[in-house]
């Protein structure tokens, strides 16, 4: 099955105009020497056994679980219209809205995208969305980079290790200097922040809630990294916005994260969603496709890809970004879930993660084996101190059916006791409580 | 339309999330919250779903139009991929569980999915090994380039030049510049190839990579690319092949046999996954054997009891360039679609595709430009210059052919060709499909010269005129705001 429409009349009759007497001929310029040594493919399978053979891959995954792992990539739910519109296919099967006329639908849908974005994070201007929330932390890094003309960086070390070793990967053959701050009970030591803060200070980066799930506010830090004349950036997780003091109240200057709780599935890693959201004069560093409002030549309204001469197809080597394709399709699931939800919804959605991990929380405090961290507040994640070594906790729970959280000691040395775990709004009390129950078991 | 911030009216919902079923906890202090909510668009279900399906009828997609846009691949999505990716089992897996112990056997779908498509890869390519963690082409490319520099960084070889043509897509360059080496241009020769004797010049020990495209961005196969691979790897640097024309390749020529180092691919172009508005695509990357020791981790290996693991112990690996292991459920539709079409399948899809491109630029060369009169692969490059001596350039072509339901061509690039018209069918398109295009562009050509005022009123047919580009890029007007 290859899907090509050809019939053997058709192709003889597209060989005589065309003046060729066979397809092998059409590959004349690819000389012998260079062709193909083997292409050792299996032969080509009905449409009903390819689905057959990867359904059974599917059930090879153990999707039974009830999850209370986060780690920055969350279980939340996802209403069914959400995915009844990004199953259009007159959206998915259209690419980048290159020519305006005839992509008014996508152009709208992401200038829509782009307010709902500047609504949650409190910041002026958004892109039309990058990879992922690593790569997007990447590229507001090198927009502080750019903006200030300076290559020092301070890292709080409550920033996802995920993040932080992708940010020294793709640094490793440029010359920027990283400073990592400490994270003292829960929070970012501002102590060591000002200790390392100077003139040479392109940026300050933070995760909101940080890795261990402590909120802040960081306007007091905020403030001193203006005064060197360095940019603050924010990582946050969107849902935590609907309660949480946005990155524009506290004054940073870009945000960025992770998209995905925005109604995009889990599916093991991707495709998500890197947003990012700025200071209206930082517009012109953004990387990435912008849509712009504007009028057709009768005066009507209309949108179209604008402040073009920033990107690759027309700067190549001296634009802001490599950046061409997006993640469009997750930003249209993003803007259809947030406007399902609106302005109540999305509250109650916070809400309702806090208070479940709360409540979360006060059952575990009545099992003594173990400590809750409640030096800082949480949002919907929480640390806590274990007996034994969590990675083995974590695998006796998998046993008994439960993802119980992530290990700190995979991350953080000396950390090896300490056990991360979310709790969405899709807990029921049952399951926090069965969860608790069994975690009182394996101890 | 309306945006859907002017339709919300305060008190509706299209969500509840019910009660929350647990007792009250104390509020989280007023200092962390947000003083003023976000002002987003209440509505209902309905409202929301009849907004955005009225916003998908204002696209043209490959579902509902031709769509020939040219190194875009804008072949058609099967739709059993859909399906096969909306498994439960592949949607809900939450990322971490095969890092934490005893959670790597209930991963073993999703890890065996990437490791057979790495392995279809390698054979399709002739590469030693892929990492299908890079999220889209551009990303591969960066990749790419950054596993060049730890290949000379760990030889003790300090090289500071990427070599592009004029010709390459822009990510190249600004991949490279990324990745933190200066960028080589090469121009074109008259021939429609890379200029050998400037290559040649600009050849040195200080040279890293050298990217390319094959076919290249006119469509063209270049004859002595073996002799470019060769000089380049002579002195001392590495091939970098970008993939975004792969498609013409498929069974026919493999990057690894002609002597490239590094490949990306784009799932999205050639294995036929959705382009999704601008994405998401996927863009893995192969190396060589000399390169794989570079590869970023995690990497998914099979165990000899059969099993798949992700295995982190590579200590020259560049690092993390994605949070997990790429964008998975693109990874997926691609698979799927390698094991529906097969060897055969393949194959014949970069045959006809070839063919299709060949039709067209044979039946339309007559009417408009060639600049490089020569057999092209899956796609063909024509200028309208001749048209623009009555006014009408490729803007204005392709807004006509909006007007008449076509999707229009890559217009302006390759940047080495004035008003360049770059068609690329596809090989999942008709005869039927792509005579009725050539009809419309030879009407195109004719009106040009007898009533080119009507090819730049368009389009007319559309919900919008012709869109003022230049007003919004001078006072950008970027997301709604609400009336205070």
């Amino acid at each position: 099955m290859s899907f090509v429409p050809h019939t053997q009349e058709d192709i003889k009759q597209m060989l005589e105009a065309i003046g060729v007497s066979s397809i092998d001929e059409l590959f004349r310029d690819i000389p012998l020497g260079l062709r193909a040594k083997s292409f050792n493919i299996p032969a080509g399978r009905p449409e009903f056994e390819v689905t057959q053979i990867l359904h059974k891959l599917s059930l090879k995954n153990g999707i039974g679980l009830i999850n209370f792992v986060g780690a920055g990539f969350y279980d939340h739910f996802i209403p069914a219209a959400v995915d009844a519109i990004a199953g259009r296919s007159e959206f998915y099967t259209a690419y980048t809205p290159y020519q305006p006329e005839c992509s008014q639908g996508w152009l709208q849908a992401i200038y829509e995208y782009q307010t709902i974005i500047c609504q949650l994070t409190g910041l002026d201007v958004s892109n039309a969305s990058l990879y992922d929330g690593g790569t997007a932390l990447f590229e507001a890094m090198m927009m502080a980079i750019r903006e200030t003309g300076r290559n020092k960086i301070i890292l709080d070390s409550g920033i996802n290790l995920i993040y932080r070793t992708m940010l020294y990967t793709y640094t490793s053959n440029l010359s920027i200097e990283f400073v990592e701050i400490p994270v003292v009970h829960g929070q970012s030591s501002r102590k060591d922040l000002f200790k390392h803060l100077d003139n040479k200070t392109a940026a300050v980066i933070f995760q909101n809630p940080n890795f261990f799930g402590a909120v802040d506010d960081y306007s007091d830090a905020v403030n001193e990294v203006h005064k060197f004349g360095a940019l603050a950036i924010a990582s946050v997780y969107p849902v935590s916005l609907g309660l949480l003091k946005t990155p524009g109240e506290m004054g940073f200057d870009i945000a960025t994260g992770e998209g995905q709780s925005l109604g995009i599935p889990l599916s093991f890693g991707g495709p998500y969603l890197g947003f990012m959201s700025a200071k209206n004069e930082l517009v012109r560093q953004m990387p990435g496709r912008i849509v712009g409002l504007t009028v057709d030549s009768q005066g009507s309204r209309g949108f179209v890809l604008t402040l073009q001469t920033r990107e690759q197809h027309i700067r190549r080597q001296r634009a802001t970004s490599n950046i061409c394709s997006n993640e469009a399709l997750c930003a249209l699931r993003a803007v259809v879930f947030v406007s399902l939800l609106g302005r109540d919804g999305l509250v109650e959605l916070a809400e309702h993660n806090y208070q479940k991990a709360e409540f979360a929380k006060e059952q575990l405090l009545r099992l003594k084996s173990v400590e809750v961290k409640r030096s800082s507040a949480t949002f919907n994640e929480f640390t806590v101190f274990l007996p034994c070594n969590a990675d083995k906790v974590v695998e006796r729970m998998i046993e008994k059916g439960f993802a119980c959280g992530f290990p700190l000691g995979r991350f953080y040395k000396g950390m090896d006791n300490y056990l991360l775990v979310a709790v969405t709004e899709k807990r029921t009390k049952e399951e926090i409580i069965a969860f608790i129950d069994n975690l009182k078991k394996v101890l | 339309m309306k945006l859907i911030f002017e339709k919300h009216k305060d008190g509706r919902r299209g969500f509840s999330y019910g009660s929350n079923c647990v007792l009250e906890a104390k509020p989280l202090p007023r200092k962390y919250c947000r003083a003023k909510a976000a002002i987003l668009p209440s509505l209902s279900e309905l409202d929301v779903v009849r907004h955005y399906t009225n916003l998908s009828r204002l696209n043209f997609s490959v579902d509902t139009n031709f769509y020939p846009l040219g190194s875009c691949t804008m072949k058609y999505n099967p739709k059993f991929t859909e399906k096969v990716a909306s498994f439960e089992g592949f949607l809900q897996l939450h990322p971490l569980l095969p890092q934490l112990s005893g959670g790597g056997k209930l991963a073993q779908g999703s890890l065996e999915v990437l490791y057979e498509t790495e392995k279809l890869l390698c054979e399709i390519t002739a590469m030693s090994a892929f990492t299908m963690q890079p999220l889209a082409g551009a990303h591969g490319e960066l990749t790419g380039v950054m596993l060049i520099a730890a290949y000379h960084k760990d030889k003790g070889s300090r090289r500071k030049y990427v070599i592009v043509p004029d010709s390459s897509h822009g990510t190249n360059p600004a991949s490279a510049a990324i990745a933190g080496y200066q960028v080589k241009v090469i121009p074109t020769g008259p021939d429609g190839y890379m200029d050998l004797a400037e290559f040649k010049k600009e050849l040195s020990d200080e040279v890293a990579a050298v990217m390319l495209t094959c076919p290249d961005t006119l469509g063209i196969f270049n004859p002595r690319i073996k002799e470019i691979t060769d000089l380049a790897h002579k002195a001392g640097a590495l091939m970098y092949y970008d993939g975004a024309n792969l498609n013409a390749m498929l069974g026919k020529c493999r990057p690894g046999d002609i002597g490239f180092d590094v490949v990306h691919l784009n799932l999205h172009k050639t294995f036929a996954t959705p382009h999704g508005g601008g994405g998401p695509g996927a863009g893995p990357v192969g190396v060589s054997e000399k390169l794989a020791e570079f590869l970023p981790i995690s990497r998914v290996v099979k165990r000899s009891d059969g099993s798949y693991a992700l295995d982190y112990n590579y200590h020259k690996s560049i690092g993390y360039i994605a949070p997990f292991y790429g964008n998975f459920g693109v990874i997926l539709k691609a698979y799927a679609y390698m094991l529906i079409l097969g060897k055969e399948g393949l194959t014949k899809a970069a045959e006809i595709a070839v063919l299709n491109a060949n039709y067209c630029q044979a039946k339309l060369k007559d009417w408009y430009d060639l600049p490089f009169s020569k057999n092209c692969m899956h796609e063909c490059v024509f200028s309208a210059a001749r048209q623009v001596k009555y006014g009408v350039h490729a803007i204005d072509i392709a807004k006509y052919l909006i007007d008449k339901g076509f999707h229009p061509p890559t217009i302006y690039f390759p940047l080495i060709v004035s008003e360049a018209l770059m068609i690329e069918p596809t090989e999942t398109e008709s005869k039927e499909t792509i005579d009725a295009f050539i009809d419309t562009m030879i009407e195109i050509a004719r009106l040009a010269k007898e009533n080119p005022s009507l090819i730049k009123q368009a389009p007319l047919n559309m919900p919008v005129k012709r869109l003022d580009e230049v007003r919004a890029a001078r006072d950008p007007d970027l997301s709604w705001k609400p009336k205070i």
